[in-house]
């Protein structure tokens, strides 16, 4: 799928598969091109190019959005209803019996923390509570899949461990769940794949570990000394790549860990230092997102 | 599903949408103000002092009423949701864009016949009598379909600032009021007042409202709800067409 405003080619060419079952990231950076293209999947806008399925229904399509849950990035409840009235709103919405909306409305309601508060109007709600009313309204149609667009994002710790584990259980039970997120550790826990997407074209797609494993030169040791030891000594040292400064210690980049430790050894003892820590570190997906993200700013 | 179904599957929908425009939109501040309170004083600034027979005043006051409520809530719902962030999530819900648009004129729609009423029962009160009932009833449904219609054309421009939609609204919604044969009967305008009073679907509601309680009209009754009935089509058509384009874009 292809999509422009204006001039401007926000998401060029995008072409994936999600498996049914699947949890899938959608990673980018801001303004990546990841939200116009839940949009498109979603069917609030339209590809300018290209068309997208879901379950064998084109997107835009009535029985295309029967099927799905959404949780549109930063949306909201209607904030003169009370939650409850929000939910059941939604359960009309998508042609559920009332007595089945109301025992699902109850049930993910408690299991959102939120049923104590259904009859108080949204506006009275924390942000947290209005995100996992917005979670619940996605839910009450019972949908296969289910898109949400950065559903973590500013809120407390509670309300996330909330929500990533009712996304765990519903993955566990057979839901489709496409999550676009910019927090790694987010889509390295949840997520069996996910597709990295910058300035509009997706730049990898595989599982979390595999990205992390293919970024070669990312790996990297972590020291620090009993006295201070600038990094661009540190620098000069055979083997390093880069050196990044973390507060009393430093991270060294290299395609050979084991190589650079002994190195590290070598150069502590003689220049009478004492080392206080050191960690070898394996890339992390924040490290393959930033070189392969990174890699295309360049070559663009 | 056959197209039956579909049809009547939105139009549930839609009677949905209605229900939740009913409960937010009707007590906020601008339709009371701009949909209620306004046509009254206009209408007082205008006949008070001067010698008006109550049988003249109440099909202009029930014309300007239902014009001005029937048109003050369709236009801001969809600016207002792009504003309030409840949009996005509405439309990726199974729902035509069509079915969001009937929905706002559902509401906008009762909320006209509902206030209207009140206004009839005033006349009622004060020795009106409505020697045609039926044809009064059918002509303020329709016209109140008609301006409710007109008020989602209001909102096509894809701004998310109520206030700039209630201003496009105020700057159509003045003038006809002031061609449509409310202050002054069609009969004593000049010829080119008259061919201006026709653009006006005010005009028709009006004609129909001073025959049903005044006993005489400018028009063939048949004319006036023909006309407003095609201006209704129209108007409806214009909204699903145009807001198909304009609301994507106001996400």
């Amino acid at each position: 799928m292809t999509k422009y405003y204006g001039e401007l080619l926000a998401v060029d060419h995008v072409s994936f598969t999600v498996g049914r079952g699947e949890f899938f990231g959608f990673l980018g950076p801001n303004g990546a091109g990841k939200t116009t293209t839940v949009r498109m999947l979603t069917g609030v806008i339209r590809a300018d190019e290209g068309s997208a399925s879901i379950s064998g229904h084109r997107v835009g399509t009535l029985k295309a959005k029967q099927i799905a849950g959404v949780v549109p990035e930063m949306a909201n409840a209607y904030a003169d209803l009370s939650a409850w009235d929000n939910l059941m709103l939604m359960a009309e919405l998508y042609g559920i019996p009332a007595s089945v909306a109301r025992e699902r409305g109850i049930s993910l309601m408690q299991e959102m923390g939120l049923y104590p508060r259904k009859d108080s109007l949204v506006k009275t709600y924390s942000r947290g509570m209005k995100q996992r009313l917005i979670l619940c309204m996605a839910l009450v149609s019972d949908p296969e899949v289910l898109f949400l667009d950065e559903p973590t994002s500013g809120l407390d710790v509670q309300s996330v461990r909330l929500i990533k584990d009712l996304l765990q259980g519903l993955n566990a039970k057979g839901k489709t769940i496409f999550l676009t997120t910019h927090d790694m550790d987010e889509a390295n826990q949840l997520c069996d794949r996910v597709a990295i997407i910058n300035q509009g074209k997706i730049v990898a797609i595989d599982a979390p570990e595999k990205l992390r494993m293919a970024t070669s030169g990312m790996h990297s040791v972590e020291i620090s000394f009993d006295n201070v030891v600038s990094p661009e000594v540190l620098a000069n040292i055979p083997g390093v790549n880069t050196v990044k400064k973390l507060g009393d210690k430093c991270r060294l980049y290299t395609t050979n860990p084991g190589e650079l430790v002994v190195s590290l050894i070598n150069y502590s003892s003689s220049n009478g230092l004492k080392i206080i820590s050191l960690n070898t570190l394996a890339p992390s997906l924040e490290d393959a997102f930033m070189a392969l993200t990174e890699k295309r700013g360049k070559d663009v | 599903m056959s197209d039956l179904g579909t049809v009547l599957q939105q139009a549930r929908r839609s009677l949905a949408i209605a229900r939740k425009d009913i409960r937010i939109y009707y007590s906020k501040g601008p339709v009371i103000i701009f949909g209620v309170l306004f046509p009254v004083f206009l209408f007082l600034s205008f006949t008070i002092g001067r010698d008006l027979s109550v049988d003249f005043m109440i099909p202009g006051l029930v014309g300007m009423i239902l014009f001005f409520t029937a048109t003050s809530i369709s236009p801001i719902v969809v600016p207002w949701e792009a504003q309030a962030r409840t949009l996005e999530r509405l439309m990726s819900c199974p729902v035509r864009i069509e079915t969001i648009i009937v929905g706002d004129i559902l509401a906008s729609f009762a909320f006209g016949v509902g206030i209207s009423l009140i206004t009839i029962m005033l006349g009622l009160f004060l020795g009106v009598t409505i020697s045609s009932p039926f044809i009064f009833a059918i002509a303020v449904i329709l016209a109140a379909f008609c301006f409710a219609s007109l008020g989602t054309v209001f909102s096509i421009p894809p701004t998310n600032m109520p206030s700039t939609v209630n201003m496009i609204s105020s700057v159509v919604k003045f003038p006809v009021v002031f061609i449509s044969g409310i202050f002054i009967p069609l009969d004593e305008l000049p010829t080119w007042g008259q061919a201006v009073a026709y653009i006006s679907p005010l005009t028709y509601f009006t004609d129909i409202a001073r025959y049903s309680i005044q006993g005489r009209g400018h028009l063939p009754i048949a004319i006036d709800l023909l006309v407003l009935l095609a201006f209704t089509a129209l108007f409806l058509v214009v909204a699903m067409k145009l807001h198909q384009r304009t609301m994507p874009r106001r996400i």
